[in-house]
């Protein structure tokens, strides 16, 4: 179980200023154990801020954080991670001469039969005898570093994974397969939690609880049909016909549920 | 023949030279100066060079499957040991060629080899050749390390060349050339590594002299603390070739690299490239791995790891 307790983080306005920006503004909330959270918002309302500060990215600057039961707000990045958190990047780091088996063994923590890459490999829809050999260096595709990014977390199997805008950069194809596998996670619980930054409405779908932040605030938290209300479609702006929440692709958040 | 290697020996020739006990076929062990043991091959004929020190290595035309290993190893203080090797490949083969110095040196004293390395590549051959530089001992002791190597490569001929000196080694000033005729094909890998006050210079110049020939050279290195590193590598078009060099540096702590990656066309169908980039270890990297476990010592130790594999 993860609990943030009134967490606040302000960076100086600019360098060496002593004025300050909150860019997260009192934010408590709990994820109990075997739950699918999707955190949704409009861009810079500090989802991926609030992410970083619970692997540990980011020290906030008041507040505490508690990972079952233990303070870790001090705590170091590893620290964390050993402790059972996994965090998928937005914008995945590359690493020139590192293979793709090794950055799986090392998310693993041990050596991997190739049978177990290849699953790994294959619910992030890529085929592993591509890609097992290949560098995690500038060679790959933005869409392929991003889904070895998610299978690295697969298969460091952490208790709470945070999955930061998993879908950015994905094709569709690719993105079918990611939501099963999400789903698949979520059905299998084992103690497991999931948090998901994304703006998908095939994510969303799958969420237990949703988490509104805006203006760096919990704007709303609950379950998608408490939620639904708070959220409201962009017809406004000639996408053609009114974007339905379950049968649509994109849904924007509209910007005057931060007023 | 008995051959009497010590722990320290055997350790080197582990090091530099992945050997653990006698190779099979043909070698040549050297240790400080001297001979210490050599076996030929039906294949491959090592002789003593009569007017300078060194040794010829012959490869017999059509050989194929054969590994020869000719390393080197100095474990006293105050020596200086240069040698001239000659590597005649007839043509049609398809050898390895494992080389290499260790230095073991527990005193202030310094201690210096220096290979000059010549290859002749025959028609249609391929040769991969490994070459592994490596010092240990007193942390003050001075290790030297001058190598030069000379390829001539004739038609349709490859060759792959690994050049690594991963640590340990005071001072190295490193001389490459190769001449590639039509059909050539080259491939260079140089990894270095160097910390403390270690200087490297690496001059490299590849001729492309025959149509459809080509190099591709990859330089990757690693300096930490006060070490200094200077990068020069240059490729001659002088025919319908291709070309490409690629120099990639990481820098720790007060480590300077100088990248001076050249490209000269002396023909007009002559297609070269070259890259350069210098920096330190990238924060997302590191942080991405403390993600997945590993402390930041220990992240950083895996970036180059993998970065000089």
């Amino acid at each position: 179980m993860l609990e943030l307790r009134n967490i606040v983080f302000e960076v100086p306005v600019s360098e060496g200023s002593t004025e300050t920006k909150r860019i997260i503004d009192d934010v408590s909330l709990t994820i109990e154990d075997d739950k699918f959270i999707v955190i949704t918002g409009p861009n810079g309302g500090g989802k991926s801020t609030l992410a970083k500060l619970i692997m540990g990215i980011e020290k906030p600057t008041s507040g505490t954080i508690l990972f079952n039961g233990t303070d870790i707000t001090d705590m170091d990045i590893d620290e964390r991670a050993r402790l059972g958190m996994g965090y998928a990047f937005q914008q995945p780091a590359r690493f020139k001469g590192m293979k793709v088996k090794k950055l799986l063994e090392i998310a693993a923590g041990e050596r991997l039969p190739m049978m177990s890459c290849n699953q790994y490999l294959s619910k992030v829809g890529l085929c592993s005898a591509d890609f097992l050999t290949r560098e995690v260096d500038k060679s790959l595709s933005g869409g392929e570093v991003k889904r070895i990014e998610i299978a690295t977390i697969l298969a460091r199997d952490p208790k709470l994974a945070i999955y930061d805008e998993p879908e950015a950069g994905i094709d569709l194809w690719s993105f079918d397969r990611l939501t099963e596998t999400f789903r698949d996670i979520h059905k299998a619980q084992g103690g497991r939690s999931i948090v998901i930054i994304s703006h998908q409405e095939r994510i969303i779908q799958l969420a237990d609880q949703v988490i509104l932040m805006g203006n760096g605030k919990l704007e709303a938290m609950g379950t998608l049909e408490e939620i639904m209300p708070q959220i409201t479609f962009n017809r406004h702006h000639n996408l053609g016909p009114g974007c339905n929440l379950l049968h649509g692709h994109d849904i924007t958040i509209n910007e005057n549920i931060n007023g | 023949m008995a051959v009497d290697l010590s722990p320290i020996d055997e350790s080197l020739l582990a090091t530099i030279a992945n050997l653990h006990g006698m190779p099979k076929g043909a070698y040549n062990i050297r240790k400080n100066g001297k001979l210490v043991t050599r076996n030929s091959s039906a294949n491959i004929e090592i002789c003593t060079k009569e007017d300078q020190p060194g040794i010829d290595i012959f490869v017999k035309d059509g050989t194929r499957g054969e590994t020869c290993y000719i390393p080197v190893i100095v474990t006293e203080a105050g020596v200086k040991d240069l040698v001239y090797n000659t590597f005649h490949i007839g043509d049609d083969c398809d050898v390895s060629i494992v080389a290499g110095c260790g230095i073991h040196n527990e005193c202030e004293e310094q201690s210096e080899h220096d290979g000059i390395h010549t290859f002749h590549i025959g028609k249609n051959s391929r040769v991969k050749y490994v070459e592994a530089h490596y010092g240990e001992g007193d942390p003050d002791g001075v290790r030297i390390l001058n190598p030069v190597t000379k390829v001539y490569m004739a038609e349709n001929s490859f060759c792959d060349m690994e050049l690594s000196q991963l640590g340990g080694v005071s001072s190295s000033n490193r001389e490459t050339e190769a001449y590639l005729e039509a059909g050539a094909k080259m491939v260079v890998t140089e990894k270095l590594m160097t910390h403390g006050n270690q200087t490297v210079v690496s001059n490299q110049l590849f001729e492309l002299n025959g149509d459809d020939s080509s190099v591709q050279v990859v330089s990757r290195s690693v300096a930490k603390d006060d070490s200094s590193q200077v990068f020069a590598p240059l490729v001659v078009g002088k025919a319908a070739c291709r070309g490409h060099v690629q120099c990639d540096s990481i820098i720790m702590g007060n480590g300077r690299v100088k990248s001076v990656p050249a490209i000269e066309a002396d023909h007009e169908d002559a297609i070269l490239f070259h890259e350069a980039a210098i920096g330190k270890i990238a924060g997302e990297q590191l942080i991405k791995l403390q993600t997945l476990g590993l402390t930041p010592e220990e992240a950083e130790a895996e970036i180059l790891e993998d970065f000089l594999s």
